[in-house]
């Protein structure tokens, strides 16, 4: 697939229409963030509240069943943080 | 050959939408386009059209049922008029630049303030940009053949573009006509059914109206760009096939009695018919003048404009629009633009008349041509005036 900066005119579908479902995963989203999630996974209970509670989706079970937000998605709105019921996450901003 | 029958050219509109099979309505009714969105909606009720009438509370809503209803490859017809045409005015961009064949009639009308709801092609000059095929009619044949065969432009898989369809409003929407109606066996042969390449279907998923950053905007533009000046060869090819199984020529612009003429006129729409009664009765008088009619007005037909012009020493531009502050009419600037790089080009002038429903009768358009033999030594301070305003 082309990049977006190879694409030309001649490349655009009818309308620009996206025939390919699930395309937006390419988009990284994580560039718009000017701050990061951190985590203290020893207060972490696994409940998962933060993943239901991400406008991206972005938040998963890692592999020791810690939630974790992914930071090619993350666009740090700090929502995870709010709701943890447990204050496993911080907000740090990007340049510390 | 068809029946000839004398009929309201709404109603023969409406006729047209019936007899090319739509499947959806979306229509707010508003003066002058009222008798044809009634009317649909009576076909529709009575079982004599098998289409989805929406009725939507404004033309915004009107304009986007619409684009839904394409994108799921249904046939799709609406009207609309002045205001409303305004009120739909951001969603015409996305019809265009989203590749969907909307069909709309626009019964021309003033734009407000002051509240007018006659006839007058200020709605369709604001919506030039739109990216929309845009065709001007003379009368109720042509209204009738016209919206027919939009269905056949737009619905080209080679074009893929929504067709604006307009009737001067009252002028010719309000008018009874003697209009023929072909078969309905000569309509189908002539309009194959609709097929949206990309539909919306949950077994193919497709996403529509996505967005584009600064990255890819400027070639989707120019994808855009490209197809609409493209659709001209399609619109000529089916203008063929439209005078082959009806047996009437269009053209993107009619001449009318150019023979040897030294002046011209140049109408676009319904003052097309006094200006032909304007042009006899100068041509009985010996007046070597003719008259250009532009039925196209995008994508611009450049080259029918400079062949029909040919060696006229002045070609006068009548506007039924204002463009405030601007370079005159916006029919006599982008003429005058057409013609600019052209070696060999007549002195250009322009009136703005007939707005708000005022009548241009045939001694007005006797009288412009007088009045433009005088402006014609001056300088370009006099290229454009408002014709017939009270001092």
């Amino acid at each position: 697939m082309k990049s977006e900066a190879e694409l030309t005119w001649k490349d655009m579908e009818i309308g620009c229409i996206v025939t390919e479902p699930g395309s937006s995963k390419y988009y990284r989203t994580g560039d718009w963030r000017s701050q990061r999630t951190t985590y203290d996974f020893s207060r972490c209970i696994k409940c998962g509240v933060c993943a239901m509670y991400c406008p991206e989706g972005c938040i998963s079970p890692n592999e020791q069943g810690n939630y974790e937000a992914d930071p090619y998605w993350c666009k740090g709105c700090g929502i995870c943080r709010r709701e943890c019921p447990t204050g496993t996450i911080a907000m740090v901003d990007m340049e510390e | 050959m068809g029946k000839k029958v004398g009929m309201e050219v709404s109603l023969a509109i409406a006729e047209a939408a019936k007899m090319a099979d739509t499947d959806v309505v979306a229509a707010y009714p508003i003066t002058p386009q009222t008798h044809i969105v009634e009317r649909l909606a009576e076909l529709v009720a009575n079982g004599e059209l098998d289409a989805e009438y929406i009725p939507v509370e404004s033309e915004h809503s009107a304009m986007s049922a619409c684009l839904g209803s394409v994108a799921t490859g249904a046939r799709t017809f609406t009207a609309t008029a002045g205001q409303g045409l305004e009120l739909m005015h951001e969603v015409l961009y996305v019809a265009a630049s989203m590749r969907l064949p909307v069909i709309m009639v626009v019964a021309n009308r003033a734009l407000s303030s002051p509240l007018n709801v006659w006839g007058d092609q200020s709605d369709l000059m604001a919506v030039r940009d739109t990216g929309w095929i845009q065709l001007i009619c003379e009368n109720g044949q042509e209204a009738y053949d016209t919206t027919l065969y939009a269905f056949r432009i737009g619905e080209d898989k080679r074009v893929l573009l929504p067709v604006m369809v307009h009737v001067d409003g009252f002028y010719l929407t309000h008018v009874i006509e003697p209009i023929e109606i072909p078969e309905q066996e000569k309509v189908n042969k002539f309009l194959p059914p609709f097929k949206y390449p990309l539909p919306l279907d949950p077994d193919k998923p497709v996403s529509m109206g996505a967005f584009a950053p600064p990255i890819l905007y400027s070639e989707t533009k120019k994808a855009q760009e490209v197809n609409l000046r493209a659709s001209l060869p399609v619109i000529r090819e089916v203008w063929d096939e439209f005078e082959k199984v009806f047996g009437r020529k269009y053209k993107a612009v009619e001449s009318y009695r150019t023979e040897g003429a030294k002046t011209l006129l140049l109408t676009l729409g319904s003052f097309g018919e006094t200006a032909m009664a304007a042009v006899d009765k100068l041509r009985d008088e010996g007046q070597a003048v003719g008259l250009l009619k532009l039925r196209l007005w995008r994508p611009f037909p450049f080259e029918d404009l400079r062949k029909a012009v040919g060696d006229a020493e002045l070609l006068i531009v009548i506007d039924r629009a204002l463009s405030y502050g601007g370079p005159g009419g916006p029919a006599f600037s982008e003429i005058r633009s057409a013609l600019y790089s052209e070696k060999k080009r007549p002195r250009i002038l322009g009136f703005v008349g007939g707005l708000g429903g005022r009548d241009l009768m045939v001694a007005e358009f006797e009288g412009m041509v007088k009045r433009a033999q005088e402006m014609r030594p001056k300088g370009a301070e006099e290229e454009f005036e408002m014709y017939g305003v009270r001092e």
